[in-house]
């Protein structure tokens, strides 16, 4: 008996959107990635076009970074050089992309200048030939003043920059549009807001709409992943059915939150109930990723190599083809 | 349930004899379609007609339960493809597999251990799985027993060959074990074994067609206790095919599909294993097998599970009350929250990592976040300083300062002079307090 396959029709598709750029379009980047173009849900690909493969990225800060313990063995060596730092990243464990997060910006912190952040974000161009995100250290008003200079110092390489918000989104909107760079837009797990913020971006320029990442905010594993969840699958939805706004590609980091929390930090002598300390961190980010892959996300930025490499295997085996 | 009264009509004799007490067959279908009537008040009705009633009232997808006693575990009846639509009712039994040729007696103990606690709530792996490896049936059985008498959760017995599967059934059937699996070749005497012990089956096909024949051949034998297997094994195809029967049971009500679905890994390393089950949990399974069975590789998968099944328009609250992070000295600060879950954990982990030991003043606010409990007037002035009396807050500290959530801080003057505690306004996201504890708290409350 031959079972009627049940295929939905959707409208709408979600925009691809390049990052990077190579020599012929005035960057360096050996190569560029695109991401988006579905045209179904996440990769069900007997009903649609799952034309780019989500990537995974690596973070690197520009700070040596209080990060667990279990991390400094593959990190350790390169925490104080960003270049090497993401070399490493890239040649050792395979990221797709690198993200720079510019921890060391927060006045706080380490108060690095805006020049400081755009010679960091250089340096690590120089080191890899991958495309490069970059995100300030939090605080706005600080952040505001970096994109600038970064902008500018990157111009023509097609960087993914953010984050802009719904309170704060024209400083580094426009410095990505002087730059033709493609921003992130995060919304706190809100599909309005998400929605409205593209549309604010979009009517500073029309040219800015086909170059937003959406960052829907993505919460851990036991700490709200499943709000995030539900707001990405309405967001992929929404953009499937024909919603412009809500059809751009989704990002997430899904390292930073997981490493956060209790469950992946904890050693086992202080917690025996939960089992050894550095698989279950490793676990905490990976089903973290797995959960936000099955809800349409298009890049993922993770932490633990491993985790990396677990959810890159993952990615290869639901990129397999599943038409009936 | 879900059928309209023109759909109910045309099943009635349609004589209008009033016997049930409606004035006409149309008028009795309508009672019938709200819910006023009973299909027992008509005296004619056939019993083909009664069939085809009771089936279309039936949900979508069937429940079917494994186990017995307190460790029964329910599968099925979902009513929908995204949880946002409503949400998902029966989690997926997690089973650990055990093959009859490892150290059973060594494998099921580790199993029956892997409880959690963790935001106060426990969760179980709740189901085990034998695996006939040996092709031997004493082995199989000997293997069965040694798992029913070291753990009273539910259990599958995994073994496509029925003269095997009877043994280990028979010493077992009383714990209710699911029965895995009904395949093309053994489905006969497969279904007389399990339908003999009341026990529920899986059907295996070899793809989703063939599966949707042989659970038509199983249900033609009398048996409805199942649990549907298309046999893929491939990430991508079980993903797509547990996708369709979900899809065909809810929207089409394609009944050779409403049962509730088995999966099992294949990965071998655990790390890829648990991502794999949790592409199957998060993709419509209602039983996942896998292999792995240490602490730090189930925690995750549970927890997965626990968020997915929540009700989203519930929201999740944690007991109001006061609560300790490390251990808190009679000067030790005190942060002021509501008790929606997400709130208080995020709060909870910033006051941990400030490593000041502290105390947090859940205030119930009926499981809502600052800002709405706020507009709700359920985080006030009044809420807060009835909290701080309830707790005996001021018997537990020898100072009478408070810290506020900063998106309160309007609150800061009606809450001093309500509560007679001094007020202090932190900051506005929970990031900020670990800076805010080490600025302010170093050396204790002064």
């Amino acid at each position: 008996m031959a079972v009627d396959i049940l295929k939905e029709k959707y409208r709408g598709k979600v925009g691809e959107v390049v990052l990077g750029a190579t020599k012929d379009d005035g960057g360096t980047r050996s190569h560029t990635i695109t991401v988006g173009g579905e045209t179904a849900l996440p990769f069900l690909h007997f009903e649609g076009e799952i034309p780019n493969r989500p990537v995974v990225a690596l973070e690197v800060w520009d700070m040596v970074p209080e990060w667990n313990p279990c991390l400094e063995q593959h990190y350790g060596d390169v925490y104080n050089d960003p270049g090497a730092w993401a070399k490493k990243c890239v040649e050792e464990y395979g990221a797709d992309l690198i993200q720079v997060r510019l921890k060391g910006a927060d006045p706080d912190l380490n108060d690095h200048s805006p020049e400081d952040c755009a010679a960091t974000v250089k340096k690590v161009l120089e080191a890899v030939s991958v495309p490069v995100m970059v995100i300030g250290c939090g605080k706005s008003e600080k952040d505001n003043t970096i994109y600038n200079p970064i902008a500018e110092a990157a111009a023509g390489e097609n960087l993914v920059m953010g984050v802009a918000e719904l309170e704060n989104y024209k400083a580094v909107t426009s410095a990505c549009m002087a730059n033709n760079h493609v921003v992130i837009a995060q919304s706190p797990i809100d599909i309005n807001i998400c929605k409205q913020l593209n549309i604010l971006i979009a009517e500073m320029s029309p040219a800015m709409s086909s170059r937003i990442i959406i960052d829907p905010t993505v919460a851990a594993l036991g700490y709200g992943i499943e709000y995030s969840y539900s707001i990405m699958e309405r967001a992929r939805n929404g953009a499937l059915q024909g919603d412009k706004m809500l059809a751009m590609p989704m990002y997430g980091n899904a390292g930073f939150e997981s490493w956060r929390q209790k469950e992946a930090n904890i050693s086992e002598e202080e917690q025996p109930g939960w089992g050894e300390q550095e698989e279950r961190g490793i676990l905490w980010e990976a089903t973290t990723a797995m959960a936000y892959l099955q809800s349409g996300i298009d890049i993922l930025v993770m932490r633990h190599p491993e985790a990396l490499k677990v959810i890159k295997g993952n990615i290869d085996e639901l990129m397999k083809d599943n038409s009936y | 349930m879900g059928l309209t009264g023109l759909e109910i009509y045309k099943h009635l004799p349609k004589t209008n004899c009033k016997e049930c007490g409606s004035p006409t067959c149309l008028a009795f279908a309508m009672a019938l379609a709200s819910g006023k009537a009973s299909l027992e008040d008509c005296p004619y009705v056939s019993d083909e007609a009664k069939e085809a009633l009771d089936s279309a009232a039936a949900p979508p997808i069937k429940l079917v339960t494994v186990g017995t006693g307190d460790h029964v575990v329910e599968l099925g009846e979902e009513t929908e493809i995204f949880r946002h639509d409503k949400r998902f009712f029966h989690p997926p039994g997690v089973a650990v597999l055990i093959s009859d040729k490892e150290d059973v007696a060594d494998k099921v103990e580790k199993f029956d251990d892997l409880e959690f606690d963790r935001v106060g709530m426990h969760y179980v792996t709740d189901m085990v799985a034998v695996k006939c490896d040996s092709g031997d049936a004493d082995k199989f059985k000997e293997a069965v027993e040694t798992v029913a008498s070291k753990t009273q959760k539910a259990m599958i017995l995994m073994c496509e060959d029925p003269g095997v599967m009877e043994g280990a059934l028979e010493a077992v059937a009383d714990r209710k074990p699911l029965v895995c699996a009904a395949t093309g070749d053994n489905y006969e005497k497969m279904t007389e074994l399990a339908k003999g012990k009341g026990c529920p089956m899986v059907v295996k096909g070899n793809d989703i067609n063939d599966l949707a024949e042989l659970v038509e051949k199983v249900v033609g034998l009398g048996h409805k206790e199942l649990v549907i297997d298309s046999g893929a094994r491939e990430t991508t195809q079980v993903m797509a095919d547990l996708t369709q029967f979900r899809r065909l049971a809810v929207r089409k009500k394609f009944r050779s599909f409403g049962y509730p679905a088995f999966a099992i890994t294949t990965k071998e390393d655990p790390k890829e294993e648990v991502v794999q089950a949790g592409v199957y949990v998060s993709k419509y399974a209602d039983v996942v097998a896998l292999k792995a069975c240490e602490k730090q590789q189930l925690l995750p998968l549970l927890s997965w599970r626990q968020n997915l099944y929540t009700d989203p328009q519930k929201p999740i609250a944690v007991e109001a009350g006061l609560y300790d992070v490390g251990e808190p000295g009679d000067d030790a600060p005190v942060y002021v929250t509501t008790n929606f879950s997400l709130t208080y954990f995020i709060v909870e982990g910033e006051v941990e990592s400030s490593r000041i030991p502290s105390r947090i003043l859940s205030v119930d606010t009926g499981g809502v976040s600052v800002l709405t409990a706020y507009a709700d007037n359920k985080f006030s002035a009044e809420t807060i300083a009835e909290a701080i009396k309830k707790t005996g807050l001021e018997d537990k500290v020898n100072h009478k300062k408070l810290v506020l959530p900063g998106h309160v801080a309007v609150l800061k003057g009606t809450l001093e002079e309500e509560s007679g505690w001094e007020v202090m306004v932190g900051p506005r996201e929970a990031s900020g307090i670990s800076k805010y504890a080490k600025d302010n708290f170093a050396g204790g409350v002064k």
